[in-house]
């Protein structure tokens, strides 16, 4: 509240009952000028009533539409309500909430549309995943690298704080599956400036993934077609002089 | 004839393919729903391309002109894709189902919640319009 902006915490959850009333006493202790709003993607366990009761401020939609569009019903709450900023927070407590006083300064640091934490950028790789899960990180993280022209080191994490431009960007068009790959692409075609910074992340307090092994592979796919696909889709304008080459060389 | 058949199965194909890309890229077609197509595009126009092997599955399936063992696979690849949009289909009006439900739950209170501004409106002067507001989608 340092200079009457408004900050808003999404919280996409989908049957995290056992982990969502740490994440949001995390975010109230941690971030506390940031509004809670959690996002029940249609679970059927009691989350919804868990984070009412914690305090936050719970949208519930009435079945199950993905990630993508949990998410993207934040993005819509956002700009409805005149918020400033919007961090994205894994229900599963992954996120450590107390680094997102980093991606804010370093947002206003850098004055960047979108600040992502990555795992990858720390010497300290504790970050537990299976390899069939790490394969494809990388694979996306290389394909989006020589697309954007930038590196990108971790497409797939969801720690990310938006400004109201990336808002208003992502409430109109946001992604379905693994929708963290393609807005990355989405923000290049659209010249918004992403800038990563390395962060903490705890393996899952608890609950299941929501992508399994097998279903990992199938959504590689899907994002692959619409990687390829969206490179067609709206080049962007050869206007930063130093960066622009390059993507459009490789683009190519 | 045989080399006219094969064009009018590798343009046909290629159409399809190109079709379905250029949908995806217009957002005309989601990702999810483009996979199968592709799918089918892609073997057709792979099996229009490469006869040996279409030689070689219409022996194996047992039909003598390879053009019509092409046909037997495109009627696969439809039914395939028929059933994967009545599966489809399914979930949507369930899904719509929920959402009239749902819809009509909270219109009931809504409803409800004006009726208790409309009852204790009058004493407070500001409430007045509120009332009149709420009143107006009942009618």
């Amino acid at each position: 509240m340092s200079n009457g902006s408004l900050y808003l915490a999404v919280v996409p959850a989908f049957n995290e009952s056992a982990t969502i009333e740490a994440v949001i006493d995390a975010l109230r202790k941690y971030a506390p000028k940031f509004d809670t709003l959690v996002v029940d993607d249609g679970s059927t366990d009691e989350t919804d009533v868990l984070a009412c009761r914690s305090g936050a401020k719970v949208l519930k939609l009435p079945f199950n539409v993905g990630i993508g569009g949990a998410v993207q019903t934040g993005f819509v709450y956002a700009r409805e309500h005149g918020y400033d900023f919007l961090a994205q927070v894994d229900g599963d407590g992954q996120h450590d909430s107390a680094e997102l006083e980093r991606l804010v300064a370093t947002m206003e640091l850098e004055s960047v549309d979108v600040v992502c934490g990555s795992r990858f950028l720390t010497d300290d790789h504790r970050y537990p995943a299976p390899i069939s899960r790490r394969t494809g990180i990388h694979i996306f993280a290389f394909l989006l690298s020589r697309i954007v022209g930038t590196r990108v080191s971790d497409p797939t994490s969801g720690f990310r704080l938006y400004n109201r431009r990336a808002i208003e960007l992502f409430a109109r068009d946001y992604p379905h599956d693994y929708p963290e790959v393609e807005a990355v692409l989405i923000l290049h075609h659209h010249r918004l400036r992403m800038r990563e910074i390395p962060v903490r992340m705890f393996a899952r307090g608890g609950g299941t993934s929501s992508i399994s092994t097998g279903k990992s592979a199938y959504y590689m796919i899907k994002v692959l077609l619409a990687l390829f696909v969206g490179l067609g889709r709206r080049p962007a304008m050869l206007a930063s002089t130093d960066r622009a080459p390059v993507s459009a060389q490789q683009g190519v | 004839m045989q080399a006219r058949s094969q064009l009018v199965a590798i343009v046909g194909a290629a159409m399809l393919l190109l079709t379905v890309l250029e949908m995806v890229r217009r957002r005309r077609l989601m990702e999810r729903y483009a996979l199968l197509w592709l799918l089918s595009a892609g073997v057709l126009l792979t099996l229009g391309i490469w006869s040996g092997a279409l030689a070689k599955i219409s022996h194996a399936i047992g039909v003598i002109y390879p053009p019509n063992a092409l046909f037997f696979i495109g009627i696969g690849f439809i039914l395939l894709l028929l059933l994967h949009f009545s599966s489809a289909v399914s979930r949507l009006s369930d899904q719509s189902e929920m959402l009239a439900q749902r819809q009509a739950l909270l219109d009931e209170r809504l409803r409800r919640q004006e009726q208790l501004i409309a009852d204790s409106g009058p004493e407070d002067g500001s409430e007045t319009k509120t009332s009149d507001l709420a009143r107006m989608p009942a009618d």
